[in-house]
C-alpha cells in the first residue's frame, strides 16, 4: 500500500521513538551488567547444588565440561534405589539413547549408545566413586569416542518421603566426527535427557513399570503397543 | 475396533482403528458399554486444549466389562467396572495424599516434560484428553486400555444400572470434590456458576454437605430448570445483574462460597467476556474467565472460591487484588477422583445421590459426530449424552424434553 508523506513522518518518529527506548534498554542493562561482574570474584552464597546456578555464579562453580542436572523424590529407602541403579546393565529400561550394558566385571562396563543417522557408539566407562547407599559415579574411559561422566547422589528425604536422587551428567567429546555427533546429540537438550530418564526410573522404582500410553489411534502409522509422544 | 476420534476443531469422526492391548503388569482391557461426552471434550471440539494430535480417541467418562487383565492386574473378566478419568499409580507421594490428579508417575516420560514446561510441574495423566496429560487414548470406542488398573476401576456391583454409576468417573466426584472445597459452613449460602452437569452435581454435594441455601446462575433455561428440581435458587443471567441479585439474596454481604463450573468457555455478552473471545480466538490468550471474575467479587468477604472448571493458561484483567482485599480463599484443581469413589458409590446404591436425572441422550457409538454438534450447539436440549457401543447406528434415544420444565 502507498504511503502518503504524513502517514511516512509518522512512521520515522515511530522508528526514532523505538531507536530511543532501545539505546535507553541498552545502556540500563551495560550499567547492570557492570554492576553484576562487580561480584564476580565471590563465590556464590546460595544453598543450592551448582547445576542450578546461573550467570556469573554458574562460571564461577563450573569446570571444562557442561554439567546437568536433576532432583526427583522417588518413595524409596536410599538402599532400595542405591543397588537398583549400582545395576548397570538395567539402563536401558530406563534410559533413551542406551541401548545396551554389558557389565565386564571391576565395576566397568560397556555402553551401546544410539548415535546419529543409526549408528550406535560404544563405550567403556568405569566406576570412580561407590559409596553404597549414599553415592555412585563413573567415567568413560579416556580413549572414548565420547566422554561421558556422571553421579548419582542420594540422600534421605523428611519423614518418610524417601529419597532424594540427584542426577549429575556431563557428555564432551574430545575428537572424532562421530563422538562430536552423540555428544551433540545428546547436549542438543540433555537436561530433558536426564529429567526423562530420571522420571523412568522413577516410575520403575514406585510402580514397578515405565509409565506408557501405548494404545491405539487413527493415525495408520502407530501401534497400540508402541508408545506415543 | 470403531473409535471416536479428534481430527481438528469442530471435526469429530468414527474411525476403525486397532484394537488395544496389554502393554504393562498392571493394565486391563475392558469392553465399554457406557462413554459419556463431557463438557471438557467441547473444549477439545473448540479446539482451546495444546497438545491434541489429529486422530486422537476422545472420552474419559467410561465405563465396561474387564475382557483382559494384566498380570498384576487385581480386576476379573467379567467384572463391571467405572474407569476414572484420572489415571494413578497409588505409589507416589501425591498418590499416597490422595491426590490422585496429581499423580506423578502417570504421565509417561516425554508428554509430562510438555507440561512440566507449560505448568511449572508436570500434570497426572488423563484418558482420552490431549498430549500435555500423557497422550492416553479415550473410550468412546468399543474397547479401552486402563493402565493402573489396580487403583482407578471401581468395581460395581450387580444390579446396578450403568447410567446410575457411569459419572463416578468424573463429573459427580467433580461436583462432590467442587462442593468440598467450599468448605460449607452451617447456614452458608453456595452460589454456583453454570448448571451443566458438574454444577448440577456441586448442587446436590452442597446440600449434601450442609448448604443452607445454593443460588445457581445459568441462561439455559432447561438447565436452570434442573437446578431448580436439585433444589436451587436459580438466576438467569440474562435477566438478572447477578451481583445486585446475590447481594439483594444474601442481606447485602454475598454468599459465603462460590463455585465456578463453567470453565474457560464462558458465554454471556459481558464486555470482558467478549474482549477474551477475540483474544483466544487470536491465541492471545487461552482463557475466557467471565464466570469466574464475576464470581470472585461476588463472593463475601473472608469466603471460599471453588474451581472445578477447566483453564489451561494465562488469564487476562484477573481480579487479583479484589482476592487479596476480601480475604478470599481460593481452592481448585482437577478432581481426585480415586479418593471419593467408595463414598459416592455408597450414596448411589443407598439412594442419596440422583445420578440420571440430567441424562437426555442415549446414542451409538456412531452417531458420535452428530452428538458433538447437539452438545456443542443445543445446550438447552442436550443435558447429557451417554454413548452406548452397544447400540447400533442411528440409534439415537430422547430421554428427556424440556417442554414441561419451560412451559
Amino acid at each position: 500500500m502507498p504511503e502518503t508523506p504524513d502517514e511516512n513522518r509518522k512512521g520515522n518518529q515511530r522508528a526514532l521513538i523505538g531507536a530511543g527506548i532501545a539505546a535507553a534498554t541498552l545502556g540500563a542493562a551495560f550499567v547492570w551488567g557492570r554492576k553484576a561482574r562487580q561480584s564476580e570474584d565471590s563465590e556464590p552464597i546460595s544453598d543450592a547444588p551448582p547445576h542450578v546456578l546461573r550467570g556469573a555464579a554458574r562460571d564461577e562453580a563450573e569446570g571444562d565440561e557442561s554439567l546437568v542436572g536433576r532432583t526427583v523424590m522417588i518413595g524409596k529407602p536410599r538402599q532400595d534405589i542405591y543397588e537398583a541403579w549400582r545395576d548397570f546393565t538395567r539402563f536401558p529400561s530406563f534410559m533413551d539413547n542406551v541401548k545396551a550394558v554389558e557389565d565386564l566385571g571391576g565395576g566397568s562396563s560397556r555402553w551401546t549408545i544410539a548415535g546419529p543417522a543409526g549408528k550406535d557408539v560404544e563405550l567403556v566407562t568405569n566406576l570412580v566413586e561407590d559409596d553404597p547407599g549414599r553415592k555412585i559415579a563413573w567415567r568413560s574411559e579416556p580413549e572414548s569416542e565420547i566422554d561421558t561422566s556422571g553421579i548419582l547422589e542420594l540422600t534421605d528425604a523428611p519423614s518418610g518421603r524417601g529419597t532424594y536422587v540427584r542426577l549429575l551428567m556431563s557428555y564432551d567429546s574430545p575428537g572424532g566426527a562421530i563422538g562430536r555427533g552423540v555428544a551433540k546429540l545428546l547436549q542438543r537438550e540433555p537436561t530433558l535427557q536426564a529429567r526423562r530418564d530420571l522420571r523412568r526410573f522413577k516410575q520403575l522404582m514406585e510402580t514397578g513399570e515405565v509409565t506408557t500410553n501405548a494404545s491405539p489411534s487413527a493415525r495408520k502409522s502407530e501401534s497400540p503397543t508402541e508408545a506415543r509422544v | 475396533m470403531r473409535a471416536v476420534t479428534w481430527h481438528g476443531r469442530h471435526d469429530v469422526r468414527v474411525d476403525s482403528v486397532p484394537d488395544p492391548e496389554i502393554v504393562n503388569p498392571r493394565d486391563a482391557i475392558i469392553r465399554i458399554t457406557s462413554t459419556a461426552i463431557c463438557g471438557s471434550d467441547l473444549h477439545l471440539y473448540d479446539g482451546y486444549i495444546p497438545g491434541m494430535r489429529a486422530g486422537d480417541i476422545l472420552g474419559h467418562e467410561n465405563m465396561g466389562e474387564v475382557v483382559e487383565v494384566g498380570p498384576k492386574s487385581p480386576l476379573k473378566k467379567g467384572q463391571k467396572v467405572v474407569i476414572p478419568f484420572t489415571v494413578s499409580c497409588g505409589d507416589c507421594f501425591f498418590c499416597k495424599k490422595q491426590q490422585f490428579s496429581a499423580c506423578d508417575n502417570s504421565n509417561p516420560a516425554e508428554t509430562a516434560d510438555a507440561s512440566e514446561i507449560m505448568m511449572g510441574h508436570s500434570m497426572g495423566g488423563a484418558l482420552g484428553y490431549a498430549h500435555l496429560t500423557g497422550g492416553y487414548a479415550g473410550g468412546q470406542a468399543e474397547y479401552l486400555r486402563v493402565p493402573y488398573s489396580d487403583v482407578g476401576p471401581v468395581v460395581i456391583p450387580d444390579g446396578v444400572e450403568d447410567d446410575q454409576v457411569l459419572f463416578l468417573s468424573d463429573i459427580l466426584p467433580t461436583g462432590w470434590q467442587a462442593a468440598e472445597n467450599a468448605e460449607i459452613e452451617d447456614g452458608d449460602t453456595v452460589a454456583i456458576w453454570g448448571c451443566g452437569p458438574v454444577g448440577l452435581f456441586a448442587i446436590q454435594s452442597a446440600f449434601i454437605l450442609g448448604a443452607h441455601r445454593v443460588i445457581a446462575i445459568d441462561h439455559y433455561p432447561s438447565r436452570l430448570a434442573l437446578a431448580k428440581q436439585m433444589g436451587a435458587e436459580i438466576l438467569d443471567y440474562r435477566e438478572v445483574d447477578v451481583r445486585a441479585a446475590l447481594n439483594e439474596m444474601t442481606g447485602g454481604i454475598g454468599p459465603d462460597a462460590v463455585i465456578d463450573c463453567v470453565g474457560m468457555e464462558s458465554h454471556g455478552l459481558a464486555i470482558d467476556n467478549i474482549v477474551d473471545t477475540v483474544k483466544a480466538h487470536a491465541f492471545l490468550g487461552t482463557e475466557r474467565p467471565h464466570a469466574l471474575r464475576q464470581a470472585i467479587l461476588s463472593c463475601r468477604k473472608g469466603g471460599r472460591v471453588s474451581i472445578p472448571g477447566v483453564y489451561g493458561g494465562f488469564a487476562d484483567k484477573f481480579p487479583l487484588g479484589q482476592m487479596m482485599e476480601k480475604g478470599l480463599t481460593i481452592r481448585q484443581g482437577q478432581t481426585h477422583v480415586q479418593k471419593y469413589s467408595d463414598q459416592l458409590l455408597q450414596m448411589i446404591v443407598d439412594g442419596k445421590i440422583d445420578t440420571t436425572f440430567l441424562i437426555s441422550h442415549h446414542a451409538s457409538l456412531e452417531n458420535a459426530p452428530q452428538m458433538y454438534r447437539h452438545w456443542h450447539d443445543d445446550q438447552n436440549e442436550y443435558t447429557k449424552i451417554v454413548l452406548k457401543p452397544g447400540l447400533s447406528k442411528g440409534d439415537v434415544q430422547t430421554l428427556k424434553t424440556f417442554e414441561e420444565e419451560l412451559a
